[in-house]
């Protein structure tokens, strides 16, 4: 069964309309890479998903479970929603990392927040919590900087803690958001050989990129987003290298 | 008299100085706050109420505002303040409340949105983004002219006179109108002291908080 299924979200900003009936699945340790020109929607896809906009119609389902459903207003209370974005992780084109905190205490605030406001903040708790995050700054090769400030971090290593950040809530499908594009070029591979790693180990993400090479490579599904709608899902073999449509003929030749 | 003398008598005064200035900050301080979060509120009537209050306090001279909570009791009501310095510290905490207020709103709305998000994403709580996540930001941005607005209250206190709330100066001015003018001069020692352990107060919180950049 999918772990994701979007059926039918639309969403309108004043009287443009930003996404357009948008439809898709994704399978379970799958990773789906999102392109497209700037304004195609990407980035409101994604902020749908994480419950920072509310779509104007449609369903968000995750493991069979209606997540989220327009027609029905009353269900989304704010602890309602707190849980459900859960099952989402965003990792952000700015990184937004918290400033007043170590490299560590980013990975481990929410959850040590989360314990303890369900009144289970006990030693063994919060050292569980403390060591999960240090596995984590390992898995990104930073446990080093585990108490570094985000501005002693570069921005590479910064957005490393983020994806940690992220990873550490456990989330279902792990989104990115252009999670390069902040980056000098120089930095860009090291965040992508985590993103790389973290595929390798099927954890299920959606990747807005402009990486065309690395969506190629990493990806196993290619959705192509223009003027909000979906024009092609599929996997690469068929979409970046025959494309049926001529739109993303054009894209692909503006980008490649 | 001798120097001795005067500067207990001006001690004396200085110390209700002092209680004044800190009884104002500590009800000025949350009011403020509170102010700020009515200013940013998305019920338009309520902001709009705060927008045209903080207008009213910040537009109108403080030592007025210190006459209007002092006798307009009495007059609308036969319920005078009979503590005069109760009605000081009440005027001064409404006026340093509003100006206060701008000071937190300016540093709240500073931050970025996208801290928030990020801690919304993470199944925060909107108190928890507020207090474990902004605020410290905010407190950081602020120092400089939160200490601007401190210090100046120090000196404000002095308009208190006005209602006969016997503080230095006010005692100076007593001795000087027995014929003994240098002790008027002599208070401005004792703002500058006090003001200057405040700055070395607020150096001190900056230098605290600049472990992390924000």
């Amino acid at each position: 069964m999918a772990i994701l299924e979007v059926q039918n979200l639309s969403k309108w900003f004043g009287s443009s309309e930003v996404l357009q009936d948008i439809s898709f699945t994704l399978e379970k340790g799958r990773t789906l890479a999102v392109i497209g020109a700037s304004g195609s929607g990407k980035t409101t896809l994604l902020r749908c998903l994480n419950f920072l906009e509310r779509p104007n119609e449609g369903r968000i389902l995750v493991r069979g479970e209606v997540l989220f459903d327009a027609d029905e207003r009353s269900r989304h209370n704010e602890q309602g929603i707190r849980e459900k974005r859960l099952h989402f992780g965003l990792v952000f084109q700015s990184f937004n990392l918290f400033p007043q905190y170590t490299a560590l205490q980013n990975v481990t605030l929410a959850r040590r927040l989360m314990a303890k406001t369900r009144g289970e903040a006990s030693r063994e708790v919060l050292e569980g919590i403390r060591d999960q995050g240090l596995a984590l700054l390992a898995q990104i090769g930073l446990e080093d900087k585990r108490d570094h400030y985000p501005h002693q971090l570069s921005g590479g290593q910064q957005q490393r803690v983020a994806i940690a950040r992220a990873l550490a809530m456990g989330p279902d499908i792990l989104c990115f958001d252009e999670p390069t594009s902040a980056l000098d070029p120089e930095l860009t591979g090291e965040v992508l050989r985590v993103i790389r790693g973290l595929a390798d180990g099927h954890t299920t993400m959606i990747i807005v990129t402009h990486e065309m090479e690395f969506a190629r490579g990493v990806a196993d599904e290619i959705m192509f987003m223009d003027e909000g709608v979906i024009i092609e899902y599929g996997p690469p073999a068929t979409t970046l290298d025959n494309p049926s449509s001529e739109r993303m003929r054009r894209f692909l030749e503006r980008y490649c | 008299m001798g120097f001795w003398d005067v500067t207990l008598i001006l001690w004396g005064g200085f110390q209700k100085t002092m209680l004044l200035f800190a009884l104002t900050l500590v009800f000025s301080l949350p009011l403020g706050l509170v102010i700020s979060f009515g200013s940013m509120s998305r019920f338009a009537p309520l902001r709009y109420l705060v927008k045209v209050i903080v207008w009213i306090v910040r537009g109108i001279p403080l030592m007025l505002q210190i006459f209007i909570i002092y006798y307009v009791p009495g007059i609308l009501f036969q319920q005078p303040i009979t503590e005069r310095f109760n009605a000081a510290v009440i005027a001064f905490s409404i006026n340093y409340a509003c100006y206060f207020s701008e000071i937190f709103r300016g540093g709240i709305q500073s931050i970025s949105r996208s801290q928030y998000e990020a801690g919304q994403v993470l199944g925060m709580t909107k108190s928890q983004v507020f207090f474990r996540v902004v605020l410290l930001q905010v407190v950081k941005r602020i120092t400089a002219p939160m200490s601007n607005e401190v210090i100046t209250l120090v000196k404000d206190t002095a308009l208190a006179r006005v209602i006969v709330v016997v503080e230095v100066l006010k005692e100076a001015e007593l001795l000087a109108s027995r014929g003994l003018l240098w002790p008027l001069f002599y208070t401005g020692a004792f703002y500058l002291l006090f003001v200057g352990i405040l700055t070395l107060l607020f150096g001190y919180i900056e230098k605290r908080m600049s472990y992390f950049k924000a």
